[in-house]
């Protein structure tokens, strides 16, 4: 596992709460539950038709019939349940699945994301994306402060075609976490012994400067 | 009113003619009925197809093979990135693409087997996939009006029918298919198993059999 994705994956594996139900994108979300613990008591929902998702199966346990929304293998839990599409994204638009965890190639200041396209490439396949991001009631980004050509992707206005405008509500990257507040960007936290000059270097959204008590280590 | 029959997968795929609109269920292929898109490949000449499913299949697999045919002329799905060989006949001119966020292409495809006449979503709002369609600020946010899906034939899968036509799904491979089930003039249910009137418990069928015109076996 890369460990600068698995460090991501921990820190936003603090931000769910007992309790709540959340759905887990592609990629480093993916590596979330790995970090919950056995006894979490958050409810994993994906999209095809599932609340309730339990850990990939065992030897033996592999079911045909039970994946998740990356085409995975899973389990389903004591107490899960299976819905059709059409009621799954209903509980997401209506705001029914309290956290929605997603990668992004860009977000911006105000919230805006872009994890769905890249101009030039191809541009045919959303998925849930537009609607995880739009109907989950807090959206968690994860993803590297840099994307693998060094550029930032915290950045002032997203350049990629958007999955939705102002939706994000947390971003998490090796170096630290931005929360919006009032609409700002405030970035609240420092991560592994990151400064605020670090994170200015790879940041080109204006961000506050609000480092929660409890968080400047 | 639908009197539902038991018949063969090549028949079945015998109510599809060039130039339909086919429905095909399924979350890649899992849920996907692939006895019946092999009769479709095999044993139907229907071509010039629209195909509406939230993939098109994987390179050689399910739908793949029908692409590979160069029978599908327009495809109206979520991700076509899952079969390579669909994006490249995108990028090649050689299929017509409509990409939809897969929650409004669930609920476009239920509001076409509910007889509703489109309906306005947030998702999508300020995107590219909402150039060109109507707007409309409810609430203070804006929404984007959607318009149902229908088609001329649907391909669903469930683990068991009855002869009636009765569907009952299993795990997740139910994903689309009770709303596909709904949403065409004709369709047929491939089922893993076919059982007596009567074997189904009531309180479990999903799909009701009106909504089912034939049933064909898996195996």
């Amino acid at each position: 596992m890369n460990d600068l994705k698995a460090r991501i994956a921990a820190r936003a594996a603090e931000e769910l709460h007992p309790g709540e139900v959340v759905n887990l994108g592609i990629g480093i979300p993916n590596l979330i539950p790995g970090f919950l613990g056995p006894d979490t008591s958050v409810v994993l929902h994906t999209e095809n038709g599932l609340l309730g998702v339990g850990p990939r199966p065992g030897d033996g346990e592999l079911d045909p019939d039970l994946i998740d929304a990356a085409k995975q293998p899973i389990t389903a839990l004591p107490g899960a349940a299976y819905f059709d599409s059409a009621t799954s994204f209903a509980m997401i638009r209506g705001g029914h699945v309290d956290v929605a965890v997603l990668g992004a190639l860009e977000v911006s200041g105000e919230g805006d994301i872009a994890n769905w396209a890249v101009p030039g490439k191809d541009v045919l396949g959303v998925g849930g994306a537009m609607d995880l991001v739009v109907g989950a009631r807090r959206v968690i980004v994860t993803m590297t402060s840099t994307s693998s050509r060094g550029e930032p992707k915290v950045v002032e206005r997203c350049t990629y075609p958007l999955t939705a405008a102002g939706a994000v509500d947390v971003v998490v990257t090796e170096l630290s976490v931005f929360r919006r507040i009032d609409g700002a960007l405030h970035l609240t936290e420092l991560l592994d012994g990151a400064t605020v000059e670090d994170v200015a270097a790879v940041t080109t959204a204006p961000f506050v400067v609000a480092l929660e008590e409890s968080h400047v280590r | 009113m639908t009197v539902t029959t038991v018949i063969s997968a090549e028949e079945a795929v015998g109510r599809i003619r060039t130039g339909d609109t086919v429905m095909v269920g399924g979350f890649g292929l899992v849920g996907a009925p692939l006895r019946l898109i092999d009769a479709l490949v095999e044993a139907s000449d229907a071509t010039d197809l629209t195909i509406v499913s939230n993939n098109i299949g994987e390179p050689g697999r399910g739908l793949g093979k029908l692409l590979r045919q160069g029978r599908i002329r327009r495809g109206i799905s979520s991700y076509f990135t899952s079969n390579p060989e669909a994006v490249a006949a995108v990028n090649a001119g050689e299929i017509e693409a409509t990409l939809v966020p897969q929650g409004t292409f669930a609920e476009a495809i239920r509001a076409g087997g509910a007889g509703i006449g489109g309906f306005y979503t947030p998702v999508g709002a300020g995107t590219l996939l909402a150039d060109g369609k109507e707007k409309r600020v409810i609430d203070g946010v804006t929404h984007v009006l959607e318009e149902p899906i229908c088609a001329d034939v649907s391909l669903v899968y469930a683990a068991r029918a009855d002869e009636l036509g009765n569907l009952w799904y299993r795990r997740t491979a139910r994903n689309f298919n009770p709303l596909m089930a709904t949403a065409a003039t004709v369709t047929i249910a491939e089922a893993g198993e076919i059982v007596p009137v009567g074997a189904l418990d009531p309180e479990s069928v999903v799909t009701p059999h009106l909504y089912v015109d034939h049933v064909v076996a898996s195996a």
